[in-house]
């Protein structure tokens, strides 16, 4: 944990409290069951970076990156996409339990049939006239994001014999520092291939892997257009002062 | 205060394309600004072959060592046409390139740090991104009393974080696994 030096140590210091350090939460680089990890993870261990000012900062991006439409990946073509229309919606809040509003979430995904539109995908499903799978959003005041698409299908992949990814949506965040800054995946409930998927058990802790877990909506769907899944994001709070942790520690005994 | 466990990562994996490259993602600066600088490298594997699926991302100080932030205790800052964020996929070839301006001194906790660039790196095959930074070679005094890197002992590994210097900028290699494996920092 930082700690505030004191004056005389550095005349010329700007000490700023930094970000909660959550390694409990990720998986580790070198997971031999995803096969790709062998050659690109680091063998030497992570230098510890204090958080300065580049830390603690991030780009502040305006509503000019979204157009108007860019929430909904299911409009942009001459038609509709195939498969299950859905909601995605949610809240970004940090680990301190504050919203995080004004952030950029950028999300890509397979259509219905689980292929992808990228040409390293050919796997024989078929690719949708009427859908592309890029979308983003920024949250608003209250950190809430929404965005409305088709669910992705499940797809092969060559890591193991008959290996399948579970459906999911890849999500991108920055958050307000650059210590917040996430990307992951979002999975639904329910799925049969979790176990046998290397990136959702790469996540070591079992209550870690099901943060990444939508959860059914029915009080977000649409009546007769659309089912919904709310997923909340929690990004890494601000480290407490030590004023205000004794602040805190007032509170708790009142 | 209730703490909230936070949400794992998960790889960019190999579809990285669809969802983060920008257009303008390369052009933290517009090309023909002054003082713009390239900053061009390879992101290379364990096995010393380019890693054609990644994508970096830059972000730093203006050149006056401010940011456009307002948890910057000096206030919030912008240095118009600079948006201090760059973003690259990198190509067939393994290789990236960022168009930005050279930050300035920004201050830490123990007195000025030399000039540095925050870079993170996501790939197809990395669970979580890793981060690194990036000093400027021309900078010897700065750089030798800088904290960060002077928390680095062996001082080949200190030099994987000193960009190299181009003719339209600066080259600065990300070695993930290896021979001259970048340092990479617990963020
Ligand atoms: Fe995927």
């Amino acid at each position: 944990m930082p700690t505030a030096p004191d004056a005389a140590s550095a005349p010329s210091g700007l000490y700023v409290p930094g970000y909660v350090r959550d390694h409990d939460t990720h998986p580790p680089l070198d997971h031999p069951g995803y096969r790709s990890t062998a050659l690109r993870h680091p063998r030497r261990p992570p230098t510890l970076l204090p958080h300065t000012l580049t830390e603690i900062t991030a780009p502040v991006l305006g509503e000019d990156r979204v157009g108007e439409h860019d929430h909904d990946l299911t409009r942009g073509h001459d038609g509709e996409p195939q498969g299950q229309r859905i909601i995605v919606h949610g809240q970004v809040r940090d680990s301190g339990g504050a919203a995080v509003p004004h952030t950029l979430v950028e999300v890509w995904q397979a259509n219905a049939a689980g292929r992808y539109r990228h040409t390293g995908d050919n796997w024989p499903a078929p690719l949708d006239p009427h859908f592309t799978g890029v979308g983003r959003a920024m949250t608003d005041a209250e950190g809430r994001y929404r965005f409305v698409t088709v669910r992705p299908g499940a797809y092969p992949w060559r890591n193991h014999r008959n290996a399948w990814r579970p459906a999911h949506i890849h999500f991108s965040l920055f958050g307000r520092a650059f210590t917040q800054r996430l990307v992951t995946q979002m999975y639904f409930p329910d799925d049969p291939l979790f176990f046998q998927d290397p990136m959702w058990n790469s996540v070591p802790d079992p209550r870690a892997r099901e943060r990444m877990l939508a959860r059914y909506d029915h009080d977000a769907t649409r009546p007769e257009w659309a089912l919904a899944y709310r997923w909340d994001i929690v990004l890494r709070g601000r480290e407490q002062t030590p004023f205000e942790s004794d602040e805190e520690i007032l509170e708790d005994d009142e | 205060m209730s703490t909230h466990p936070t949400t794992p990562a998960q790889t960019v994996g190999p579809y990285l394309h669809i969802g983060l490259p920008w257009p303008d993602g390369p052009y933290a600066v517009a090309e023909g600004a002054p003082g713009a600088v390239w900053i061009r490298g390879t992101v290379y594997d364990g096995a010393g072959e380019p890693v054609t699926d990644a994508l970096v991302e830059t972000w730093q100080a203006d050149p006056q060592g401010r940011f456009d932030h307002p948890d910057d205790p000096r206030g919030a800052r912008s240095h118009p046409g600079f948006r201090a964020f760059g973003r690259c996929p990198t190509g067939a070839d393994g290789g990236y390139g960022i168009l930005t301006l050279k930050p300035g001194t920004v201050p830490g906790p123990h007195g000025d740090q030399a000039p540095h660039i925050d870079v993170s790196l996501f790939a197809r095959g990395m669970l979580h991104r890793v981060v690194t930074r990036l000093y400027f070679p021309e900078e010897e005094a700065a750089n030798a009393a800088d904290p960060v890197l002077n928390s680095i002992g062996d001082p080949d590994a200190r030099a994987t974080l000193v960009a190299g210097a181009a003719p339209d900028g600066y080259r600065f290699d990300i070695r993930i696994q290896g021979d001259g494996e970048t340092v990479f920092f617990d963020v």
